[in-house]
């Protein structure tokens, strides 16, 4: 994947032209809420750098250099590899369900050396990719027409199947929706949606059926979390007990007790906001609130100003994906729908997840720097 | 959509806060009680008769340890740890939280726990740990009398968190059970922050109970160790020794006894079957539960209800040719030939069996049972540790309630030689010779309200009522008694006791197990030790001394020994000199003086009279 922007080659003051012409309020953004996530596993680990804390900040640090990559790489060029990339992360998937190890009871990840890499959260950026070229290619008349959606359901259904059988139901979710979101953007009608809904609903008992028991009973607890309270309910009830006693202003910073004596299940990844929201109350879940408020906010306006109807369901569809993992994972551990799983974007400990969000902020201000390029069919640009 | 989540925050955090913080408390504080010392139970002098011990144990903490058979190792060169315990540990090590510490090894020994602490610097994850057992100095000498303290069971939790504690044990028997309620003290409170596997972070608050409190009884401990070592020499014995006046028990002895600490860390099975199926019952307290016929022990009652019914006096003459006949039926005098004509101070002491079947006859059942009732028998006395029984007095009344039959007249006979439907425990026999002497309606008693004894002088007398028989009618009862053991030809004379000063009086009593059969009487009795121990005799004796102004009643009931006078008596005989010299009633003896003679002297079988009481 090139590194160098197009333009680095032509003219040098293009180049910091474009890098100045970045969002940087963006970039203090994401640093704002790393650093959260920062304080947050530093006192996951009892007020601790290791193990958690400093691995997490080594890279957010490294992270920005995809992030910059991509914004720099141009919309263009994107537009050329996004079914590449699809496909690249497709056969990693298909890679990690052959020789995969199993983590955390699911196979899940590809060893990198690195990082463990996951590749089905990159898949919910790279669908989003090719999904927007494929659309951007399409003209309206077709797009209102059932056979031009087969293949986008099958780009979404694909991936989203696969990952359901890692098994790994939340990643499987955001894909779905992602897939769902970019396509509705792009203007299907929703007699399709109807129809899909219809074939879904037809098919939860094939799902439910494939579920894995633990997932089954997750739902079950999720219906009625305090029937078993040292069972299956555990982890809603404890991350539920652990907000509610944070309060309005927390129990301070490193003195939350539920999650130092362990009553907190996953407190460095999942469940991490539990772990801010008993310290700092109902102020500092707010607060970080309105922070990815004010991130998706940006990435709206970004995609709503931008010119091509590639960039434009790019970026919608990256800020849709970003929300959708802010949204699960806090609606999940405030026990507002069961536990699947998902990693809350930039504080969660891991590095695909860090990973993935950095890229597509990357794309988000690829989108906004080449918010007036303009992309044919084929994607060749052409500037007003 | 972020407002939901906002909305769901608000509500958490807000509305619901309270709920949560409760909550949030609950998981992490945890009340830990603190078992509070049991109270210790003295005798009359302040010599513990169960205490606590400090229990040293050896614990390792996996955590801190690391490699558990090298530190193991390290600890066997000091310390004895057998392969079991090993085994033990690694198993336990493993099913616990590390943190959780395992026992190594209970009941270190002082210098065991020394060796062991000087080392621990070189022993990471080893610790010895304080711990209080109940300890009982005496062994089964008083077992029966302070009974013994086990876990909790099922049935006796009462919803009192205490009780649920895994080392809490609870009084099970005698006066551990009894007084448990004392003992027991209050437990104290520990806060503790604990984390989501139930590790103790920090103390938060500490209340401590109150201790338990010490009980006083009256019981002599070196009196209770003389007359258990007096006992040991039979089977199957059981021994009550009384302050007459007082009512205080000073020694009770229910022979073979058990070691009560077994019962500390529970029974094992093997030793509970072999407690329980031992036919001498050694669990059972023979002195207030064993129920016996009193045989001629119960003489003295019917005399005493003859002279106030006045249907005898000191000089009704009644002559004893070895037989009585009532209607179709024949009774017998133990005596073959009879005893001739006597007066109610001779067949006292020569036990005559027609005289008291003549008196019973003129008595009739009721105005005996009267009597017996008047003088403990027939219900329990009250003693204040649990499990005594009543025995049996029968009446007319009581036979028609139970069996729907008449009363026969024949019954009235062999009752007023204590046999037939007669039963008394020795507690009830030693009690009614304290009511003979003192005329009072004395109850035994341990407790006392006193508290330890002093040189000043000790409680203050119970005031019994009188029990309302003319003082006449005693003396002549107790001379009786007097001369069984103190003239040539009384039952016991072999059994009297040299010193003038300490003479006791008494009462022999032989109980039959089974019936004599014609067959028997035709051909002379069998040899004692020709019949199975199971079929014998019990052989009984109740006296009291000194005889000039009585203060101490023994009874003794030896099970299946033959003739009262030929091995209770001499039992009896020994503990009221014994008590004597000690003179526990009115002395506090010098600091850690134990019965002077330990080792008692049992006179050679063929010096007794072979004499029948």
């Amino acid at each position: 994947m090139a590194v160098l922007p197009p333009e680095f080659g032509r003219s040098k003051s293009a180049f910091v032209e474009r890098i100045l012409g970045l969002r940087w309020n963006v970039v203090l953004l994401l640093s704002l809420v790393a650093g959260i996530g920062v304080a947050a596993l530093y006192s996951a680990a009892d007020g601790n750098m290791q193990p958690w804390a400093t691995k997490q900040m080594t890279r957010f640090a490294i992270a920005l250099a995809p992030m910059l990559g991509a914004a720099l790489l141009g919309l263009r060029r994107w537009f050329r590899i996004a079914y590449w990339t699809y496909i690249v992360t497709l056969v990693l998937i298909v890679a990690v369900d052959m020789r995969g190890f199993v983590g955390m009871g699911a196979q899940r990840w590809i060893d990198l050396g690195i990082i463990q890499l996951q590749p089905s959260e990159l898949m919910s950026i790279t669908l989003v990719l090719s999904l927007g070229r494929y659309f951007h290619s399409l003209s309206d008349e077709n797009i209102s027409k059932l056979r031009y959606f087969i293949l986008p359901s099958l780009m979404t259904l694909i991936p989203t199947v696969l990952v359901l059988k890692q098994p790994d139901l939340g990643t499987a979710m955001v894909i779905l929706m992602s897939g769902i979101v970019v396509m509705f953007i792009a203007g299907v009608r929703l007699r399709l949606f109807a129809i899909c809904i219809s074939v879904v609903g037809m098919c939860l008992p094939i799902v439910w059926k494939a579920l894995r028991d633990y997932q089954k009973l997750r739902i079950y607890t999720f219906l009625d979390p305090d029937s078993d309270p040292l069972g299956a309910g555990y982890h809603i009830l404890q991350s539920k007990i652990a907000l509610g006693s944070g309060g309005l202003f927390g129990k301070g910073f490193l003195l939350g007790t539920q999650s130092h004596l362990s009553f907190l299940p996953e407190k460095q990844t999942d469940f991490i906001f539990t772990t801010l929201a008993e310290e700092f109350g109902l102020i500092g879940g707010f607060m970080l609130l309105a922070l990815y408020a004010a991130l998706i906010a940006y990435g709206f306006v970004i995609g709503l100003r931008c010119r091509s109807h590639f960039g434009r369901l790019l970026c919608l569809g990256i800020v849709t994906n970003f929300f959708l993992y802010v949204f699960i994972n806090i609606a999940m551990v405030t026990g507002l729908i069961p536990v699947v799983g998902i990693p809350l974007p930039l504080i969660s400990y891991g590095g695909t997840a860090m990973l993935t969000v950095m890229i597509g902020m990357g794309l988000m201000m690829s989108v906004y720097l080449d918010q007036d390029v303009r992309l044919n069919r084929v994607g060749e640009a052409h500037t007003d | 959509m972020l407002g939901t989540l906002a909305a769901r925050l608000f509500q958490l955090q807000i509305v619901d806060s309270d709920r949560y913080v409760v909550l949030s408390d609950e998981n992490r504080i945890n009340l830990r009680l603190l078992t509070p010392p049991r109270g210790r139970i003295l005798d009359r002098f302040g010599i513990p008769l169960a205490d606590n011990r400090q229990d040293y144990h050896l614990v390792i903490t996996a955590e801190q340890a690391g490699n558990i058979p090298a530190t193991l190792d390290a600890l066997a060169a000091l310390i004895e740890i057998e392969e079991a315990d090993r085994a033990r540990v690694m198993r336990e090590v493993r099913r616990k939280h590390s943190f959780v510490p395992v026992v190594v090894r209970d009941n270190l020994s002082w210098d065991e726990m020394a060796r062991v602490e000087v080392a621990v610097p070189e022993l990471p994850g080893i610790s010895v740990e304080q711990g209080l057992t109940r300890n009982y100095p005496f062994r089964e000498t008083a077992a029966h009398v302070i009974g013994y303290v086990a876990a909790v069971s099922e049935d006796e939790q009462t919803g009192d968190p205490l009780l649920e504690l895994p080392d809490f044990r609870i009084g099970k028997a005698g006066i551990e059970k009894a007084q448990d309620g004392t003992l027991r003290g209050t437990a104290g409170t520990r806060q503790v922050e604990i984390n989501a596997v139930g590790r103790v972070v920090r103390e938060l608050a500490r209340i401590d109970g109150d201790p338990g409190q010490d009980v006083v009884i009256g019981l002599d401990a070196a009196m209770q160790e003389f007359v258990t070592r007096r006992c040991a020499n039979e089977p199957s014995v059981s021994s009550v020794l009384l302050d007459a006046i007082s009512g205080e028990v000073l020694a009770l002895v229910s022979s073979p006894a058990f070691d009560p600490a077994l019962f500390t860390d529970g029974l094992k099975p093997a030793v509970w079957r072999q407690l329980s199926s031992d036919s001498r019952h050694p669990l059972a307290n023979k002195a207030i539960a064993g129920i016996y016929p009193p045989g001629s022990t119960f003489k003295p009652v019917a005399a005493l209800a003859a002279l106030t019914a006045g249907v005898l006096t000191p000089e009704t003459a009644i002559t004893c040719t070895g037989q009585l006949a009532l209607g179709n039926a024949v009774f017998h005098c133990w005596r073959k030939g009879g005893h001739g004509t006597l007066r109610l101070r001779d067949a006292i002491k020569k036990s005559c069996d027609v005289f008291f079947y003549e008196t019973a006859r003129r008595l009739g059942i009721d105005r005996l049972a009267a009597m017996a009732n008047r003088l403990g028998y027939g219900a329990p006395l009250g003693i204040d540790i649990p499990g005594e029984k009543g025995g049996l007095i029968p009446t007319q009344a009581w036979k028609l309630d139970t069996t729907g039959a008449a009363w026969q007249a024949g019954e009235t006979l062999i009752a007023g030689i204590g046999q037939g439907s007669v039963l008394a425990t020795p507690l009830q026999i030693a009690t009614m010779v304290a009511r003979l002497v003192s005329g009072r309606a004395v109850v035994p008693h341990f407790l006392r309200s006193a508290g330890i004894m002093t040189e000043e002088g000790g409680a203050a007398q119970p005031d019994f009522p009188e029990i309302g028989v003319d003082l006449d009618a005693r003396a002549l009862v107790l001379d009786g008694m007097n001369a069984v053991v103190n003239e040539p030809g009384g039952t016991a004379y072999a059994a009297r006791i040299a010193e003038p000063e300490f003479a006791m009086g008494g009462k022999s009593g032989t109980s039959q197990v089974r019936r004599i059969s014609q067959y028997e009487r035709d051909h002379g009795l069998r040899k004692i030790d020709e019949i199975p121990w199971k079929d014998r005799d019990h052989a009984l004796f109740v006296a009291f001394a000194p005889v000039s102004t009585p203060r101490y009643v023994c009874a003794t009931v030896v099970e299946h020994a033959g003739f009262g006078s030929e091995v209770a008596a001499p039992i009896c005989r020994d503990v009221l000199r014994e008590v004597q010299l000690r003179d526990p009633a009115r002395r506090v003896p010098a600091k850690n003086t134990v019965a002077r003679s330990l080792s008692p002297t049992v006179p050679p079988l063929d010096a007794l009279t072979t004499d029948r009481g």
